[in-house]
């Protein structure tokens, strides 16, 4: 005889869980942590090199990278002054999950950081989905990349806390309308904070360490 | 491709409900995917049957049911569904809306013998 069990359970619930003991274990540390999500090339790992310096002598940062393979990002915040760098290569994977987390977190001494900023693999879909257990979610999104992302990849905009615009720089040179590109934002995820940089020319860099800052002391 | 694990995820929860209910045999699994919450169902079928291989869960038809995405403004309340190319209010251009409908992702139910 057949039988139907009610269950109603979020299918990422095992992840979700995994992402809470790592929370609880960065709250425990008294660090701050971010996760960046962007497309390849949106210059996720250009805007943690360009920030490193300015957080200097103000935080203490550990950074874990993300990619399918290579240590090329690791190896680019540890240059740019990083205190400790994490490489997690996922073999294939396109997005970071919890256990990929939980794994290097147990490989960094987070008593000895105020900031933690986890990349994530270059994608706009997947790693919306994966919750990591940091604090706050940043999406990097770059003007080449166009202006109908919001409307493309909604997921991904309505899940973050903080927006990054950047390569501000190429809006002359390229069809981004601004206005178009904000009125997606706002319908999906009107209390983003925003932030528009250029890791070129530096423009709005300091207002983005300065909120990282904020955030690390509170 | 993030189906893989995403389906992973499903065959566990359906396994440790059924095993609970002392079941012989997962029939079915009723899933419920929102428009919104980027999910292949397709994909999630053809991983399914690799995966749910050698379970009890192994002849389980995925039944997926899909929510169209709906919503509602918050200047004139109407309520609508989001174009490819739109998001904003159609009846009165307003950016401000709520999402009444489409993110869902979850296991509803499972059929057992």
């Amino acid at each position: 005889m057949t039988q139907n069990i009610p269950i109603v359970e979020n299918i990422l619930n095992a992840n979700d869980r995994l992402a809470q003991t790592n929370r609880a274990k960065i709250d425990a540390a008294g660090v701050f942590s971010i996760n960046i999500l962007a497309s390849p090339g949106a210059g996720k790992t250009s805007l943690i090199e360009k920030t490193l310096p300015l957080l200097k002598g103000r935080l203490r940062v550990a950074a874990i990278d993300g990619d399918i393979a290579t240590s090329i990002d690791s190896d680019r915040a540890a240059a740019a002054g990083a205190g400790a760098a994490v490489q997690i290569n996922t073999g294939g994977d396109c997005h970071l999950d919890a256990v990929m987390l939980h794994g290097a977190l147990d490989q960094l001494d987070l008593t000895q950081f105020d900031l933690l900023i986890v990349e994530n693999v270059g994608n706009l879909v997947c790693p919306a989905n994966f919750k990591l257990g940091t604090h706050k979610t940043v999406l990097v999104a770059s003007i080449p990349e166009g202006d109908d992302k919001p409307y493309k990849y909604p997921g991904t905009y309505r899940g973050v806390d903080v927006l990054v615009v950047n390569k501000i720089d190429l809006l002359p040179y390229v069809d981004f309308r601004m206005d178009y590109f904000q009125q997606g934002v706002q319908v999906l995820n009107p209390n983003v904070t925003t932030f528009h940089t250029s890791c070129r020319t530096g423009e709005g860099l300091q207002a983005w360490a300065d909120w990282l800052v904020e955030n690390a002391k509170k | 491709m993030h189906e893989l694990p995403v389906t992973q995820s499903l065959l566990k929860i359906a396994l440790d409900h059924a095993e609970k209910a002392d079941a012989k045999q997962i029939t079915a699994l009723n899933i419920v995917i929102g428009e919104l919450a980027s999910m292949v169902d397709d994909s999630i079928q053809f991983y399914w049957e690799v995966i749910a291989k050698d379970t009890i869960a192994e002849k389980a038809t995925l039944n997926f049911r899909r929510v169209p995405a709906e919503l509602q403004c918050m200047t004139c309340f109407h309520k609508y569904h989001p174009t490819d190319k739109e998001l904003i209010c159609p009846q009165c251009k307003g950016v401000g809306a709520k999402i009444i409908a489409g993110e869902e992702f979850a296991l509803e139910s499972i059929d057992v013998e």
